[in-house]
């Protein structure tokens, strides 16, 4: 390829200053955490005695802890089961071929652009019928149906891939359905599932809508529907605000450095399917 | 449908072959179509009590006026009067149009400016720290950024200070709480979180463009700006549409930054259907209305994605 040196370059000066726009509010959100609670710091200052301890008050004011281990039980209440359910849907779907299925995918489908504030009053009314309000599972179980349409489409598009001469391979050796999934087409779909474990982690543990709608107590919710109570409490406390966020956004940007490439893959992947 | 006349036609020759082996075939191809519902049948489950059923409470919803408690009383399609008739409800909806400029506009068009100069560096170093950095916003919750960008926009944040240190101090103000800039604001703040992933999946694009395009167009003595409109905008067809329909949910759907930002103040200035179906459930106990406004939005959502995946899956 054809490239001159001045286009090399003005693309670096380029990408640096996207990076520098991108991470201008982390280091902005930093710096005044460590400011003395309660004042209002200039934008970008350094404090000349930096306040660490803020991050520990934060943590105890915003209950963190708890909160931390709610919405990782949300998670685990959420992901596994979605993953299962939409596995096993989009395999029929798209391997097994069922009867109707045209009919099934254009179901889902009809559900992918949905915004969750379109049904968001009746499944108030519903969760609350159900007795569940208040509880984890008001976040958990209605998550799992909201995550339907996306999961069984990505599954589906997995499978749909897959060479047919493979299952009668294995149908020939005597295998039932249910032995040529779990043996022959789950450890097949491994990469396919992990990526969508990923989004689904994601979106989960990012939930606000039905964090705050579903549940008023905020030690029961997502650690960010907390962060929206958190923000109610503290707002005018602009260094513990801060410090609260960046201990709230820890966890998430932990994961991601670990698995960044495998992030990236899949947001992409995801957005380009849906 | 023809698709099953070959199936059929397929095992007809077969059973010509070996009589025997059709029948349990048949039987077998059967099982196996049946079988499959069983499968479908707890995703199934899970989305028709937790999306569909609501979907179809809020048509039912929308119809009647109701505070949540008491009776319902029959309204027709009033509450899609209402909607239609008051300033503040269609003035929400105005204000998501004006948020698909930011949401939508700036983050394809500058992520295409961006993408196409970086093109010729995608494989350099720089650039793969760059694809995990840009990413950041994607990661996070939209709630952090919200709180993030109210401190930066605020009377006292890094950005007025910029704008005083080079020389702009006359237009500070605390941007979040101005009448003319809330909106934008607001607006920036969805660019920023958009940005990153719309550059991300053009450069993805560009990369699978085969480079002797580029070479020919260079050889042919095409300029840069030539260049661009003539070999990478066509080429990158479906990523754009990717990309317009994905923020352009983003911007109508918004919920999570202004509920953090602005709470849709000040006055009514960065109000958003989303916020206001909130609002009119939960605090205004205005049931049928909000169930209205859901029912718009979502109707003006599949509006807008629709014909977009019409105009750019065309070819395919």
């Amino acid at each position: 390829m054809i490239v001159t040196r001045r286009e090399a370059l003005t693309g670096r000066i380029l990408l640096v200053l996207l990076m520098a726009f991108t991470v201008m509010p982390f280091v902005s959100l930093f710096v005044t955490a460590l400011h003395p609670s309660g004042t209002y710091p200039l934008g970008l200052q350094w404090p000349d005695h930096p306040h660490w301890g803020n991050f520990v008050t934060a943590f105890r004011a915003a209950h963190m802890a708890d909160l931390l281990g709610s919405s990782v039980l949300i998670v685990l209440g959420v992901v596994p089961a979605s993953l299962l359910l939409a596995t096993l849907a989009g395999f029929a779907i798209g391997h097994l071929r069922v009867v109707g299925r045209r009919l099934l995918l254009l179901t889902f489908v009809l559900g992918l652009t949905l915004p969750f504030e379109g049904i968001i009053t009746p499944l108030y009314y519903q969760t609350r019928d159900m007795g569940l309000l208040n509880s984890r599972w008001a976040i958990i179980l209605p998550l799992i149906g909201l995550f339907m349409p996306f999961s069984v489409y990505w599954m589906r598009a997995h499978f749909v891939n897959m060479p047919r001469d493979l299952s009668e391979g294995a149908q020939l050796d005597g295998a039932g359905v249910w032995q040529l999934f779990w043996r022959i087409h789950v450890p097949l779909a491994m990469p396919a599932i992990s990526s969508l474990a990923i989004l689904l982690f994601l979106w989960t543990w990012n939930q606000l809508l039905l964090a705050i709608v579903l549940v008023s107590d905020p030690t029961k919710r997502t650690v960010a529907g907390a962060l929206g109570a958190f923000q109610g409490q503290w707002g005018t406390d602009i260094p513990l605000l801060c410090a609260g966020s960046l201990l709230i956004l820890a966890p998430t940007l932990a994961v991601f450095i670990v698995f960044q490439r495998r992030f990236v893959a899949s947001l992409l992947e995801g957005s380009l399917k849906g | 449908m023809p698709r099953a006349t070959l199936d059929r036609s397929a095992d007809r020759k077969e059973a010509q072959l070996s009589p025997p082996r059709r029948s349990t075939r048949r039987a077998d191809f059967r099982a196996r179509t049946w079988v499959g519902w069983g499968f479908v049948a707890p995703a199934l489950l899970m989305y028709a009590v937790f999306v569909l059923r609501p979907l179809f409470l809020t048509f039912e919803y929308s119809l009647y006026r109701w505070d949540g408690i008491g009776p319902s009383t029959w309204v027709g399609l009033g509450n899609y009067g209402r909607v239609f008739a008051d300033r503040d409800l269609y003035g929400a909806i105005l204000n998501a149009f004006e948020l698909i400029l930011f949401f939508s506009v700036i983050p394809v068009g500058l992520g295409l400016a961006i993408a196409a100069t970086i093109r010729s560096i995608a494989a350099s170093r720089l650039a793969l720290i760059a694809r995990t950095v840009v990413f950041l916003p994607q990661v996070i919750p939209l709630v952090a950024a919200g709180i993030a960008w109210s401190w930066l926009l605020s009377s006292t944040g890094l950005v007025n200070q910029i704008l005083s240190a080079v020389g702009l101090g006359g237009v500070t103000r605390a941007w979040l709480g101005d009448f003319s800039t809330a909106l934008p604001a607001v607006g920036v703040i969805g660019a920023w979180v958009l940005l990153g992933l719309c550059t991300l999946l053009l450069l993805a694009g560009m990369t699978k463009i085969d480079p002797a395009l580029y070479e020919a167009a260079r050889i042919d003595g095409a300029s840069a700006w030539r260049e661009f409109r003539s070999v990478t905008v066509p080429s990158l067809r479906q990523e754009i549409g990717v990309c317009v329909t994905v923020t352009v949910i983003a911007a109508l759907a918004s919920f999570d930054i202004v509920y953090i930002a602005t709470q849709g103040g000040p006055g009514n200035t960065t109000m958003v259907p989303g916020l206001e179906i909130y609002y009119l459930a939960f605090s205004q106990r205005e049931v049928g209305l909000a169930s209205a406004l859901a029912v718009v939005l979502m109707v003006l959502v599949l509006g807008c994605v629709l014909p977009i995946q019409w105009l750019t899956r065309e070819e395919s």
